[in-house]
C-alpha cells in the first residue's frame, strides 16, 4: 500500500469516486452489506447531531463548538475498526470516534455546555479527554504506545490532530519518538484544509502531510478522507501491521471542514463560495449514500425517516444535558490533587464564608 | 500626554489596532505575525485591516507553532526588526516558553549588550467569556517572575494604545497581556494622534483616603463597581491601576498606603505566588509602620479556571472585592 501510494509522488489513496462508484477494486475492504449500512447510519447520526448542535448554539443553549460537518468518514472508519481495548487519543473534531468508543452525546453536550463532567466518558474504555492545546496529545499517544509495547498488550492507539497541528513541534517530536520506539500508534491527521483561517499552504511547504513520515523513518499514506472505504482500508491495513509490531503509521486524511472552525468563526472572511461548492461534490455522506443506493441497500425515504428519528434522539440527550444539576463549587477543587492541600481547603472555606456573608446582605 | 486632540470613540480592539497602524507607518522595521492575524485580522480582530494596508510581508499569518513564532521573532529582533507577535490565547503561549525565558529574556545579557530583542508578545488573557478550557487563565505572575521581560496589562482603550506604542518602541521584550473580557466592553474617547504611556508607572485612577485598592486589566472595572458599594458604606477608596506588572511601580503603591494605611490587591490569577503577594511585600518593605490592617488580596483560587458552567465560582465579583475592602477597613 505504501509503495503503491507513495507520498513522495503525492499519490492519494481512494476507492470510490465522487459518485460513489468503486474505482479501485483491489483495495475494496471486505465488508458485509450490514457493516456498510451501519457505517452509513453512524455517520448520518454524527452529522445529524453535529448540525443540531450548531443550531443549539445559535439559540444560545450551548457555548463554542467545533463542527465536524464534512469530516465524518474519518472518525467513522476509525470508529468501526477501533476495539474497546484500543486507545483513542482525540483532538476535538472526531465525534464519530468518541461515539464508537461509547462516549454519549449527552457527555459531549455537557462538555460544550461547560461542565467538567463532560470529560467523564463513563461508558468508554481507554480514551483520553479532548485536547485543546493543539498537537500536544500526539506525544501522549506515543507514551501510551510505549506502555502497550512494554507490557506486551494487544492494543493499538489512534491519535487525532488537524493539519494546523502538524506545524507544532509536538507533532514532529511524537512521530520521532514513536518511530524510535517502534510503537503501535496510528497517527491520523484530518487535513481539512484550514486551521481556523489559515490555509494548508501557509502551514507547510510540503506537498502533503503524509510525506512527513519519511523523515521519521515510518510509513505514511495520503488517503481521501471523504471516501469511507479508502479510510477503512487504510486504517484496517495499518492496524494489522501495528499489531504485528511494524511500528507507528501516519495517515493523512484529506477532507474539508464544511462548517465554520467553531461557532464563533466566519469562514466567508477567508474562503470562497466556489471552493466550498467544489468540495460539496466530494461530501463523504453523499458518496457513500450513492454507493448504497446503487446497490439497492438504501433509499432516500428511509433516510428521511431515520434523520427525524435521530433528531429526536439528539434532542432527548440534549435536554437531559440541559437538565444536568448545577455545577457545585466542589467541582472546581476536587480533582486537582489526590488529596486537597490544606491551603486549598482554606481557600474554599474562605470563599464559602464570603458566600454566607453575601446571603445575609440580601 | 496627548498631543493636539483629534479624539475618536474606541474600544480596546480599535485602540490597539490604531497603535499598530501608527507604528507600522512610522517604522519600517515593525512586522506583525502570528496565527490567523493576517487575512482574518486575528480571532478577536485586533489586527484587522492591517495586512490590506501594509502588505503580506509586514502583517502575516504564520504556521500554527508558538515556539516558532517567538523563536523566529528573537532572530528577527537580534537582526534589527521589531516583531509584534501574537499568541492566540495566553493559555497557548506555553509551547513558546523556552524561547521567551531562555532567549528573548536573555539575549541582551548573554551577548553583553550586543544584541537586543525588541519584541512585543501579545496575548489575550483572563476569564469571563464562557470559553473552552485553556482560554480563561491569568498567568501574568509567571512572566513577572521571569528576569529580562517587561509585563504590561492595560485596563482601558486609551491605556492600551499608549502602552502598546511604548511596548513596540521599547528595546526590551514586552509581554503584552490583553484583557479579552473588556476588549469591546469599554468605549471611550482616545486621541488619534501618536502618544505613549510609560511602562513601569502605575496610574492613580481615583484618589481616596480610607483604603488603597490595586488592580490591573479587567479587574479595574470590577473594582470600580465595588467602589459604588464602598461609597454607600462611607468608605473612600484610592484606586491604583498597576498598568505594568514588571517593572512594578513601588513608589506609587507606597505613597498611597502611607496615606491610607490599608491595601487590598485584586487579581484574577491564582492566589499563591502572585502579583498580590509581591505587592504585599512591597508594602511591608515601604510602609510597614503605616499599616492599620494586614494587606489583603482578592484573587482567583489555586485551581484551574472552571469551565463556563462553574466559572462564576472562580470569577471575582464586585461584592467579593467590597467584602474584602470592608473587612480590611473594619479590621
Ligand atoms: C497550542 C495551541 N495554539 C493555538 C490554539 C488555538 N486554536 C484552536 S484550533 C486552532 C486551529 C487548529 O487547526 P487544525 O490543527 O488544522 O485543526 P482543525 O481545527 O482544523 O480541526 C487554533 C490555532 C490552540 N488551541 N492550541
Amino acid at each position: 500500500m505504501f509503495k503503491e501510494y507513495d507520498p513522495i509522488e503525492d499519490k492519494m489513496f481512494n476507492i470510490i469516486d465522487d459518485k460513489g462508484v468503486v474505482v479501485n477494486k483491489k483495495w475494496m475492504p471486505k465488508l458485509s452489506d450490514e457493516q456498510i449500512v451501519k457505517a452509513y447510519k453512524d455517520m448520518l447520526f454524527a452529522r445529524t447531531a453535529d448540525l443540531q448542535i450548531v443550531s443549539y448554539q445559535r439559540q444560545g443553549r450551548i457555548y463554542t463548538y467545533p463542527p465536524n460537518y464534512g469530516q465524518e468518514a474519518i472518525a467513522g472508519a476509525v470508529g468501526a475498526i477501533m476495539r474497546d481495548e484500543d486507545w483513542l487519543v482525540p483532538a476535538f473534531r472526531e465525534m464519530g470516534a468518541y461515539l464508537a468508543k461509547g462516549v454519549t452525546l449527552k457527555e459531549i453536550f455537557l462538555y460544550f455546555m461547560g461542565y467538567e463532567d463532560g470529560s467523564l466518558f463513563k461508558g468508554a474504555k481507554n480514551i483520553l479527554p479532548m485536547s485543546v492545546p493543539i498537537a500536544s496529545q500526539y506525544l501522549h499517544a506515543a507514551g501510551i504506545g510505549y506502555e502497550i509495547k512494554y507490557n506486551k498488550k494487544d492494543q493499538v492507539v489512534y491519535a487525532f490532530v488537524g493539519d494546523g497541528g502538524t506545524s507544532e513541534g509536538d507533532f514532529h517530536e511524537a512521530l520521532n519518538f514513536a518511530g524510535v520506539w517502534n510503537v503501535p500508534v496510528v497517527f491520523i491527521v484530518q487535513n481539512n484544509q484550514y486551521g481556523i483561517s489559515t490555509p494548508f499552504k501557509v502551514q507547510t511547504a510540503s506537498k502533503n502531510i503524509a510525506i512527513k513520515s519519511v523523515a521519521y523513518g515510518i510509513e505514511g499514506i495520503k488517503v481521501d478522507g471523504n471516501d469511507y472505504f479508502a479510510m477503512y482500508a487504510a486504517v484496517e491495513n495499518v492496524t494489522k501491521l501495528a499489531k504485528e509490531g511494524k511500528g507507528p503509521f501516519l495517515i493523512e486524511a484529506v477532507t474539508y471542514r464544511k462548517g465554520a472552525h467553531t461557532t464563533s468563526d466566519d469562514p466567508t472572511k477567508y474562503r470562497t463560495k466556489e471552493e466550498e461548492e467544489d468540495w460539496d461534490k466530494k461530501d463523504p455522506l453523499d458518496r457513500l449514500r450513492a454507493f448504497l443506493i446503487a446497490k439497492k441497500l438504501w433509499t432516500v425515504k428511509e433516510e428521511e425517516k431515520l434523520v427525524s428519528q435521530y433528531k429526536k434522539e439528539v434532542d432527548r440527550q440534549f435536554e437531559e444535558a440541559e437538565n444536568y444539576p448545577a455545577y457545585p463549587l466542589d467541582d472546581a477543587f476536587q480533582f486537582l490533587y489526590e488529596e486537597m492541600p490544606d491551603d486549598l481547603k482554606k481557600q474554599k472555606f474562605e470563599h464559602e464564608k464570603f458566600l454566607q456573608w453575601k446571603e445575609t446582605r440580601k | 500626554m496627548e498631543g493636539d486632540k483629534k479624539m475618536k470613540i474606541m474600544n480596546m480592539v480599535n485602540a490597539l489596532n490604531d497603535a499598530f497602524d501608527i507604528e507600522l507607518k512610522d517604522d519600517k522595521n515593525v512586522v506583525i505575525y502570528g496565527e490567523d492575524v493576517g487575512v482574518e485580522g486575528g480571532v478577536f480582530r485586533v489586527t484587522e485591516g492591517l495586512q490590506k494596508k501594509y502588505g503580506k510581508e509586514r502583517v502575516f499569518d504564520s504556521p500554527l507553532a508558538e515556539s516558532a513564532i517567538v523563536g523566529t521573532a528573537v532572530g528577527m529582533a537580534a537582526a534589527g526588526l521589531r516583531p509584534v507577535v501574537e499568541m492566540q490565547f495566553s493559555g497557548f503561549a506555553y509551547p513558546a516558553f523556552n524561547q521567551i525565558i531562555s532567549h528573548a529574556a536573555r539575549m541582551r545579557n548573554r551577548s553583553r549588550g550586543r544584541y537586543q530583542t525588541p519584541i512585543v508578545i501579545r496575548m489575550p488573557y483572563g476569564g469571563g467569556i464562557n470559553a473552552l478550557e485553556h482560554h480563561s487563565e491569568s498567568m501574568e505572575a509567571i512572566y513577572g517572575h521571569m528576569p529580562g521581560v517587561k509585563v504590561v496589562i492595560p485596563s482601558t482603550p486609551h491605556d492600551a494604545k499608549g502602552l502598546m506604542i511604548s511596548a513596540i518602541e521599547s528595546n526590551d521584550t514586552v509581554i503584552f497581556m490583553e484583557p479579552k473580557r473588556i476588549y469591546r466592553a469599554i468605549k471611550q474617547e482616545v486621541s488619534e494622534d501618536k502618544f505613549s504611556i510609560p511602562i513601569g508607572k502605575a496610574n492613580v485612577i481615583s484618589s481616596g483616603t480610607d483604603i488603597t485598592v490595586v488592580a490591573y486589566g479587567s479587574m479595574v472595572r470590577e473594582v470600580q463597581k465595588a467602589m459604588v458599594l464602598a461609597k454607600e458604606a462611607g468608605i473612600s477608596v484610592e484606586l491604583i491601576d498597576l498598568r505594568s506588572i514588571y517593572p512594578i511601580d513601588r513608589d506609587t503603591i507606597a505613597a498611597s498606603v502611607k496615606k491610607t494605611g490599608r491595601i487590598v490587591t485584586v487579581t484574577e490569577s491564582p492566589k499563591s505566588f502572585g502579583v498580590a503577594s509581591e505587592i504585599t511585600q512591597i508594602v511591608n518593605e515601604e510602609a510597614f509602620l503605616n499599616l492599620e490592617a494586614p494587606p489583603a488580596r482578592v484573587t482567583g483560587f489555586d485551581t484551574i479556571v472552571p469551565l463556563p458552567k462553574g466559572e462564576h465560582h472562580y470569577l471575582i465579583s464586585p461584592e467579593k472585592i467590597f467584602y474584602e475592602i470592608e473587612k480590611t477597613v473594619k479590621y
